[in-house]
């Protein structure tokens, strides 16, 4: 390392904290975060730098740091043209989003469990079909009633009209009361009958 | 008490028992029920709904679980059944609806079917709302994943939306996407159209299942109220294999003595008993009158009894399996959140702290850095606090229950079963309340008599839809919650009452008694008459006292969806504007006040006549 961890620091304005959560994220088959998969890390994040910046990134030019046993480090890249300077972090950070599926599938993790701290995820937009599919239901249900209304009514049509032609030659007493009986048939029809109830009846209605 | 006030001409306006054994041999044009069972669970359909499901279990819970259903039983049994039962027994005698039976008894008591008419055509209005958000639901459950499953992404796609990700997908999903709540009752902003269109559906639905009156709805019921106890059974076989069913189940029926010590208890468990039994909508008065004459009504009525009792306490204990399999996911995750915040925090290796250790863990670091873990912000997981959760009312349905299915596998099946239930039970319930609304119309002739039952029922529909747009606007949900407290409240108890003073005195209970043992064949027992007379008045009289005086000593507020205010994602409380009292008075006071006034202006008339003439 041509630098001391001194100049890298939690306050170091080029660097970004990296942490993993393999046992959450696979559980029984996690495996032993150890120097060969730090290795893995740093040539992952010399590739992306070389699809970013299209320079000669090395695996030396990611420095790694502050390594706990959470599993979180912190790293900053240097440029590979002057080993002094270091790259922006504005580099670093379209690089990794670039990059993020290769990098997580790199280490079988996934956005949440491989963070890099600072970095936003891209996120997914939520699947909207073209078609709202609720739009699809309430036509069917609405083809249906309507279908069915129309069905009664003209049920009820056709059978007032058969009523018409049989009853001409029958008495009107007979017609009224069919007719009655066949159209009106939640009425309040007990005229007939009880027709008394109603003559104390004044002719308002009172709501 | 042989106290009966003085009643003119009531044998000339009442059918005589051989009038009505003489109408009994003849096929008459009035409707008939197909058979009894499409009777029974008509009633049962009007009896259960949607209020069973998420009112009912909310009350169990918070008012001391098993000592609230003892008393809710025996409440019943005091105050249900018997006000049941004279509804039955004096449709079935005098075959009328709501106005014709009132009106036969004394035509100035023509106030009490006019009053029962307004109260079924407010909570129509309402209620079918209600319904018409459940099929928003149900047709949105057709897709996988479920829409209130996800947030939409802000402008620049790095985040999720402010206000769903400060609150949940299902709040936004219900408060944002569906109804696009304005902050206000005041601020109208709009008809939204989702709403409108599914009020359409709505309206529809119920005018084709209602457009030949109880000829179409009595088939329609067949599905409407057998699927729901299906649906529940399901939904129980699948609560009870969910992980957290059983501490729900003990968090509803853990009983609290101290609970039945306090009046509140009281009041809520009779009005819940009085709103159970659908009684003074004037639906159960129109549906008995189409009984054959020597049909049990007592034995209708214990049944019913006995229905309602066990589909409350059923559907309780499978709503709270749900809640308490909900809270236990929720506390799970809010473990698991505090459990990698401390380990990011102090970049502890992975599998240092689990749900066992945790608590010891966090004591021990909280006392070696209590700075910074104080800085983390670290919530205490309460269990208690997350099964006590808006569990009541649109809140349940419509944020709880489509919260703990998403997590279910399977999770559209379960969402399209869910709402399916709901949506039977409500469109039952829905029957009996056009039935209340219709037939009264017709009894008043403020329709043409030449119009078949169709063109009824279907302007009917359309004029309640014209006026229930209301509700589509983005305060809409303010206006149901308003309609819910004061239209289906003291209206109906007010009612209830003068229904009861005026078939004991008006009508006399001895005839009354005479009728019953004309139509079964035996006299009720001592346990009927002294219900009649005493208990069951006196309970619905000491609540509506009870609540009259509580509503007016409290300021009038209500809960707001309020992004900007400080206690979001928790509803705001807010007071109610001052014109909101000219609409409660026009919801509650106008129903319940039509008994005397309409008895008052009558007398008046009369009056007049008599002097002209």
């Amino acid at each position: 390392m041509l630098f001391s961890s001194e100049r890298i620091s939690k306050d170091a304005s080029d660097g970004y904290k990296v942490r993993l959560s393999i046992k959450t994220a696979l559980g029984d088959q996690a495996y032993l975060w150890d120097e060969k998969e730090m290795f893995l890390f740093r040539s992952t994040m010399a590739y992306a730098m070389r699809g970013q910046l299209n320079q000669q990134f090395d695996v030396s030019n990611i420095i790694v740091c502050e390594e706990t046993a959470r599993v979180s480090f912190w790293f900053v890249v240097t440029s590979p043209l002057n080993t002094s300077n270091l790259v922006d972090k504005k580099s670093v950070e379209e690089a990794v989003r670039k990059h993020r599926n290769r990098i997580n599938s790199a280490f079988l993790l996934t956005d949440e469990t491989l963070e890099f701290e600072g970095i936003p995820r891209t996120l997914e937009a939520p699947f909207t079909p073209d078609t709202p599919p609720w739009l699809i239901v309430f036509g069917v249900v609405m083809g249906a009633v309507v279908a069915g209304i129309i069905v009664f009514i003209g049920f009820s049509v056709v059978q007032k009209k058969r009523k018409k032609n049989k009853k001409t030659p029958e008495d009107e007493d007979s017609e009224e009361e069919e007719s009655r009986g066949k159209t009106m048939e939640n009425g309040a029809a007990n005229e007939g009958v009880y027709n008394m109830s109603f003559t104390d009846e004044e002719r308002f209605t009172r709501i | 008490m042989r106290f009966v006030l003085a009643n003119p001409g009531l044998d000339n306006r009442i059918p005589s028992y051989k009038d009505l054994e003489r109408t009994e041999e003849e096929a008459g044009d009035r409707p008939k029920w197909d058979n009894k069972a499409q009777y029974i669970l008509t009633c049962v359909g009007f009896c259960i709904g949607i209020g069973n499901v998420w009112r009912f279990p909310y009350l169990c819970q918070s008012h001391g679980g098993g000592a609230f259903i003892i008393l809710y039983l025996i409440l019943l049994v005091l105050e249900g059944m018997p006000l049941l039962l004279l509804e039955f027994a004096i449709g079935q005698r005098l075959r009328k609806g709501s106005v014709g039976v009132w009106r036969s008894i004394n035509p100035y008591l023509t106030g009490i079917g006019i009053g029962s008419m307004l109260v079924s055509l407010l909570i129509g209005l309402y209620y079918n709302t209600l319904i018409a958000w459940i099929m928003w639901y149900l047709f949105n459950s057709f897709q996988n994943p479920l829409p209130w499953s996800q947030c939409p992404l802000n402008d620049n796609g790095t985040g999720f939306v402010p206000e769903c990700q400060r609150s949940s997908t299902m709040d936004y999903y219900f408060y944002r996407v569906t109804l696009n709540s304005s902050t206000s009752i005041a601020e109208s902003g709009g008809i939204h159209w989702p709403i409108v269109v599914c009020l359409l559906a709505a309206w529809t639905v119920i005018c084709i299942c209602y457009i030949r009156g109880i000829s179409t709805s009595g088939k329609a019921v067949y599905v409407t109220a057998i699927l729901p106890y299906i649906v529940l059974t399901i939904f129980l076989i699948r609560g009870l294999t969910l992980k957290g069913a059983l501490s729900g189940i003990i968090y509803l029926f853990t009983p609290d003595i101290n609970e039945l010590t306090k009046p509140t208890t009281w009041l809520d468990a009779g009005a819940q008993v009085f709103y159970a039994f659908s009684l003074a909508w004037g639906g159960l008065i129109s549906f008995s009158s189409y009984n054959p004459i020597h049909n049990n009504c007592m034995q209708d009525a214990m049944i019913l009894t006995a229905i309602t009792g066990f589909t409350s306490i059923f559907s309780a204990v499978v709503t709270y399996t749900v809640i308490g399999f909900r809270a236990t996911e929720n506390y799970d995750s809010c473990i698991s959140d505090n459990i990698l915040t401390l380990l990011n925090a102090f970049d502890l290796p992975e599998d240092s702290i689990t749900t066992s250790n945790y608590e010891a863990a966090f004591h021990h670091l909280n006392s070696s850095n209590p700075d910074i873990v104080f800085g983390l912000g670290i919530k205490p997981c309460d269990m208690q606090k997350l099964l006590s959760e808006g569990v009541e009312g649109t809140g349940l349905a419509f944020i709880v229950f489509t919260e703990a299915i998403m997590e279910m596998p399977g999770s559209p099946a379960w969402s399209v079963l869910f709402f399916v239930m709901l949506f039977c039970l409500g469109i039952s319930t829905l029957f009996g309340n056009i039935e209340g609304v219709v037939v009264p119309l017709k009894d008043l002739k403020m329709l043409p008599k030449k119009w078949p039952q169709e063109a009824i029922t279907g302007v009917t529909c359309f004029i309640a839809f014209i006026i229930s747009l209301l509700f589509a606007q983005h305060s809409g949900i303010y206006w149901v919650t308003l309609f819910d407290n004061f239209a289906g409240s003291v209206p109906l108890l007010t009612i209830g009452f003068f229904e009861m003073i005026a078939v004991v005195y008006i009508y006399g209970i001895d005839r009354f008694n005479e009728d019953m043992k004309f139509m079964i064949g035996y006299k009720p027992s001592i346990f009927w008459q002294v219900s009649w007379r005493f208990t069951s008045p006196l309970v619905v009289l000491v609540i509506l006292v009870f609540y009259l005086v509580t509503q007016s000593q409290e300021e009038l507020t209500y809960l707001v969806w309020d992004p900007k205010s400080d206690q979001f994602p928790s509803l705001a409380s807010v007071p109610y504007p001052s014109w909101i009292n000219l609409i409660i008075f026009i919801l509650a006071g106008i129903p319940s006040l039509t008994v005397p006034a309409y008895a008052l202006c009558r007398l008046v008339f009369v009056y007049f006549k008599k002097t002209n003439n």
